[in-house]
């Protein structure tokens, strides 16, 4: 009879999940499980054969690949228990706010697991052709960028010979570096946007080093080819991202990579019923990444979507020690038969700010400092980012340029924090820097 | 004399930088970086760029059902030799299992760097 009831499930065994579980473990619990849908731990590094992650984890360039196994590693020396091939279904909360998980494998069938704590690390997935209303037919050549990365990496495939990307997502610019290796010819990169949603090093080298194009303020107007992709049609946008009439240029291609976006997988956070973000398409979660269901917390993409792995791997680890903390929790308030205390000041910003993670903040919960990850809507220079706490500006930090494709960090300390004991309010916001 | 133009990746910012060269291409003047990263960026661009090249080639004898295992040069090699050494892997096969680290080809394609795995397979 397999065990069903634990402290703490982490569902994803990617780098979030597996950082999550680490950090838990490292904090003093150790009745863990990792449940995985794919047949190995690391999730999509896997298929990220390409080198630059690790540069804050471990202070080297490491593949995909190879940082995933470290974690895995951490995870298997401390045994912590994993099932793999195995899909979350549904997850629950009873009565006593003891968290239920549905899953399924080839070997046990349908399992129910009981868990005090429960950790979302399920990742992200790619934006697809339907989200972009391109019009034409159904042909054959049209992959989102991940899934070509897949196809050429992993099952060894080459998915064409002549390749326009639409999008400049970091998908995207890698790919189009990667199928100009293996021998395809890689036309063009357009971008809707006037600015790339990519990190600059992959411009430089994945388009710039091979000569491909980037156009920015394009988009593809229309995909040609019944069976297959026989070309796109690119035009030129206007301010309002509108295509300019007669802009208009063929490409002769049999291929269409997208990378065009990616949207946390949150199924299972809907169905439990935890209060969701609009901007980032992920849970809205407290400074301890919990969300608004007692004893559940996120991390990773699931919960906003990250161009670093090392900061997934050090938010999932927050994550898995504030998990740790509530399974803790929960002991102490059976025995003594009182909760601790809750407290919840909302996270304000403005200035061009399109979201905080955290968006509230309990101060007699943060242990050493407080994070904020946020992101701004569009290109800025020469600005200052001022936190302050009930009007008065107690953070400043200077900014000279900021983009919507770089995740922005603001650390306030619990000093600060404790120097305003009857705190109210906390606000984020970018003012001009003269 | 020529310039190059180039982009610089040391932060967000992207500094357009144009480096002004000399017939012996000597580096005669570097403009438009806005710190000393972005200079020291265009000065190893333009003299010895070089990168760590990444690919995967196919594996057999994989008791999990792997077809392929990722793979990297152990040190950067010269921009201007990726190609050959992309060509040195094409059509290519390893035996299993493999482990990261293992060398799989010693000195691809004569840049004295070999390539080593980066992904158990078992």
């Amino acid at each position: 009879m397999n065990k069903t009831d634990y402290d703490l499930i982490v569902i994803g065994g990617g780098p979030a999940g597996l950082a999550a579980a680490i950090g838990a473990y490292d904090a003093g619990e150790k009745n863990i499980l990792i449940l995985e849908r794919d047949t190995r731990l690391g999730g999509i590094l896997n298929q990220c054969i390409h080198n630059g992650f690790g540069l804050h984890t471990f202070q080297e360039e490491l593949t995909g690949p190879e940082y995933a196994q470290r974690f895995a590693d951490l995870v298997l020396e401390r045994g912590i228990e994993c099932r793999l091939d195995t899909m979350v279904v549904s997850v629950g909360t009873d009565a006593e706010g003891i968290k239920e998980v549905a899953a399924v494998n080839e070997t046990d069938g349908l399992l129910r697991l009981r868990t005090r704590a429960l950790i979302l690390a399920m990742g992200c997935r790619e934006r697809s052709r339907g989200a972009l209303n391109i019009p034409g037919f159904r042909p054959a050549g049209i992959f989102s960028a991940g899934t070509a990365q897949r196809l050429v990496n992993i099952e060894g495939y080459l998915p064409g010979r002549r390749v326009v990307i639409l999008g400049s997502g970091d998908i995207g610019l890698i790919m189009a570096r990667r199928m100009t290796l293996e021998g395809a010819k890689v036309l063009v990169c357009a971008e809707l946007m006037p600015y790339s949603g990519g990190l600059k090093r992959n411009i430089v080298q994945c388009l710039d080093d091979f000569g491909i194009p980037l156009r920015l303020s394009h988009t593809v107007v229309r995909i040609e080819g019944k069976e297959r992709v026989e070309g796109v049609v690119l035009a030129k946008v206007g301010s309002d991202r509108k295509p300019i009439p007669g802009t208009e240029e063929h490409y002769e291609c049999d291929t269409l990579l997208l990378s065009v976006g990616l949207l946390p997988e949150n199924e299972l956070t809907v169905g439990l019923g935890a209060e969701m973000s609009r901007v980032t398409g992920g849970p809205v979660v407290n400074e301890s990444l919990e969300t608004s269901v007692p004893g559940v917390f996120a991390a990773g993409n699931v919960l906003h979507v990250h161009d670093l792995v090392d900061y997934v791997s050090e938010e999932a680890k927050l994550a898995g020690e504030s998990a740790a903390a509530y399974v803790r929790e929960c002991r102490e308030a059976e025995q003594a038969g009182t909760e601790k205390s809750r407290d919840r000041i909302p996270v304000g910003f403005s200035g061009g700010i399109r979201y905080t993670v955290p968006s509230s903040v309990d101060p007699g919960r943060v242990r050493h400092w407080i994070k904020f990850r946020f992101r701004v809507g569009e290109v800025m220079t020469n600005r200052r980012v001022v936190l302050s706490i009930d009007g008065e500006s107690v953070l400043s930090r200077k900014r000279r340029v900021m983009a919507p494709g770089e995740m922005e960090e603001l650390v306030l300390t619990k000093k600060v924090l404790d120097a305003h004991p009857d705190m109210k309010s906390l606000e984020i916001r970018i003012e001009e820097d003269n | 004399m020529n310039t190059v133009n180039l982009t610089c990746i040391g932060c967000p910012l992207g500094c357009q930088i144009e480096v002004m060269m000399g017939d012996d291409n000597e580096i005669l003047l570097i403009t438009g970086n806005t710190c000393p990263r972005g200079e020291s960026y265009a000065r190893k661009e333009v003299t010895a760029p070089t990168r760590i090249v990444t690919s995967s080639v196919r594996v057999y004898g994989s008791r999990t059902g792997e077809r392929m295992v990722s793979l990297k040069t152990a040190s950067d090699i010269p921009k201007d030799r990726i190609m050959d050494v992309i060509r040195d892997l094409r059509g290519v096969a390893v035996p299993c299992p493999v482990r990261i680290g293992d060398v799989l080809f010693k000195d691809v394609a004569g840049t004295g760097v070999d390539m080593i795995a980066t992904k158990n397979v078992d």
